[in-house]
């Protein structure tokens, strides 16, 4: 279970988010969604220890840590591969630097390939390949990484709708198939809807809570599940309403 | 590309049309000024006698940049990792650049002695400096993100400079090696010319002491058909070793 008890961050004096509650019981999908600014990925820099959290504790699996850097797997929109390297090298490169077995590694590496939809890419580099194979492989690495938990940092937002659709049903096997405990920021309602067991719907500067859905339909979803339907509309609206008053 | 060839050539053909044609029609003395073509037939029927004092600069000059190379690639590893050794260090290299190579050529000579460890050394000096500031500036050009995406996955220093600073900065390598082959060349006659038994640098002060200037020309011309084999050469390598770009 990841528990985030008061995280509180500022910058340069300013408050970003103070005394932030969040938790994800063990493999759950839960999903982050607020406006573009309001300082997500700030929080995942604190999770991750790249810029440490000001004040609060984190836990993962009841065991209190300083930072997730070595329990969390993560990913962003930018599939940050390597051009030097082949896809499968690129994929590799936790289990290299993570002094992993590497022919174990390579051979769980050349399954996800296939599973994940980039057999007969092994060898192709980034640049010879599309956005969405980027972000296949990229997918791969963070599973390479053989951890339990998954940050994901707008993952798909790079990519076109239709090639985003097909990318969020292998987002939902992280969860189904590969038992990982996931916590997601997007900007994209739909994609939270689909994906998540629990949205926590942010509002802007500083950063909180606005509202917390809990989504209990069986996954995976299709749109026009009433249930869906019902929340999109609460979403947008707590969103809207958020803009008029910033406006305001 | 071959219209880029095609225009180098023709412009250092108008070159040497305007040298031959200003020699022949101001009638220039061959021991001031001899035309290009001359320096041609001279270049290739002394050879027998150039070309063995070619061979010692040559071997001076890749000797100097292969102890640059060795010695430049270490010290920006050891720069890039610890920023309080760049910052002690900086100065001196910044000052070694500063310091004019004719000034201490002499010393060296002294110290090093006439054959070819103080020539060896005048090109180190001369190459050190830019294959090492490329090449640290190519290390710290990484791109913070992947900095990042290594630290998350546990990767140790060694492990982060060999999968990614390294080939990060492998452009930026290049480019100082590239400046470096071309200016050593500088090094090496200058060396030559302070005190040396052989060498190109040895064989210009010789021939112009007697003045034969088309053998000084002949000198310059494999000097810098030299320093054009091994710019070459270094982009055949650059692209061996670039594949991605």
């Amino acid at each position: 279970m990841l528990q985030i008890s008061s995280a509180t961050k500022y910058f340069k004096g300013q408050k970003i988010f103070s005394k932030l509650d969040l938790t994800v019981a063990k493999g759950c999908f839960h999903v982050i969604v607020g406006p573009s600014g309001c300082g997500k990925s700030t929080l995942f820099d604190g999770l991750t220890g790249v810029f440490p959290l000001d004040e609060g504790s984190l836990s993962w699996n009841h065991e209190t840590l300083l930072s997730l850097k070595d329990h969390a797997s993560y990913m962003q929109q930018k599939d940050m591969l390597l051009p030097w390297f082949s896809l499968l090298d690129n994929a590799l490169l936790p289990a290299k630097t993570g002094g992993q077995d590497i022919k174990k590694a390579t051979k769980q590496a050349r399954s996800l390939f296939q599973r994940l939809g980039l057999k007969g890419y092994e060898s192709h580099f980034a640049s010879q390949v599309s956005g969405g194979m980027r972000q296949r492989c990229a997918l791969v690495r963070t599973l390479m990484f053989n951890r339990d938990l998954i940050l994901l940092d707008e993952p798909l937002s790079a990519l076109d709708t239709i090639t985003r659709r097909s990318l969020q049903s292998l987002l939902l096997l992280l969860q189904t198939e590969f038992k990982k405990t996931i916590l997601m920021i997007t900007h994209d309602i739909e994609e939270a809807l689909l994906l998540a067991d629990e949205i926590y719907l942010f509002s802007k500067r500083p950063m909180s809570i606005s509202r917390h859905f809990v989504l209990d339909s069986p996954k995976p979803r299709k749109f026009n599940d009433p249930l869906l339907l019902n929340i999109k509309a609460d979403v947008l609206d707590k969103l809207e309403g958020d803009l008029i008053h910033e406006q305001g | 590309m071959n219209r880029v060839n095609l225009l180098a050539v023709l412009f250092m053909g108008l070159i040497l049309g305007l040298w031959e044609a200003f020699v022949r029609i101001m009638d220039v003395p061959i021991f001031i000024l001899p035309p290009p073509s001359s320096i041609f037939v001279v270049a290739l029927v002394r050879a027998p006698l150039i070309l063995p004092h070619a061979l010692v600069t040559l071997t001076e000059i890749l000797m100097g940049i292969g102890l640059a190379v060795c010695t430049a690639i270490p010290l920006a590893i050891v720069m890039f990792a610890k920023p309080t050794l760049e910052k002690a260090f900086a100065p001196f290299l910044v000052a070694s650049q500063a310091i004019p190579v004719f000034a201490i050529a002499p010393l060296l000579v002294v110290w090093l002695g006439y054959g070819i460890a103080s020539k060896i050394f005048m090109a180190w000096i001369i190459i050190f400096f830019p294959i090492c500031v490329s090449l640290l500036e190519g290390f710290k050009s990484c791109d913070p993100e992947f900095k990042v995406l290594f630290r998350l996955m546990g990767a140790s220093f060694f492990k982060t400079l060999r999968l990614l600073y390294w080939p990060w900065a492998l452009p930026r390598f290049f480019a100082g090696l590239k400046v470096g082959v071309t200016v050593a060349t500088i090094g090496a006659v200058i060396g030559e010319w302070v005190g040396a038994q052989q060498g190109l640098g040895f064989l210009m002060i010789q021939s112009n002491a007697r003045l034969q200037v088309d053998i000084v020309f002949a000198a310059i011309l494999w000097l810098t058909a030299m320093g054009l084999a091994m710019w070459w050469l270094v982009g055949i390598l650059e692209k061996k070793f670039i594949t991605w770009k």
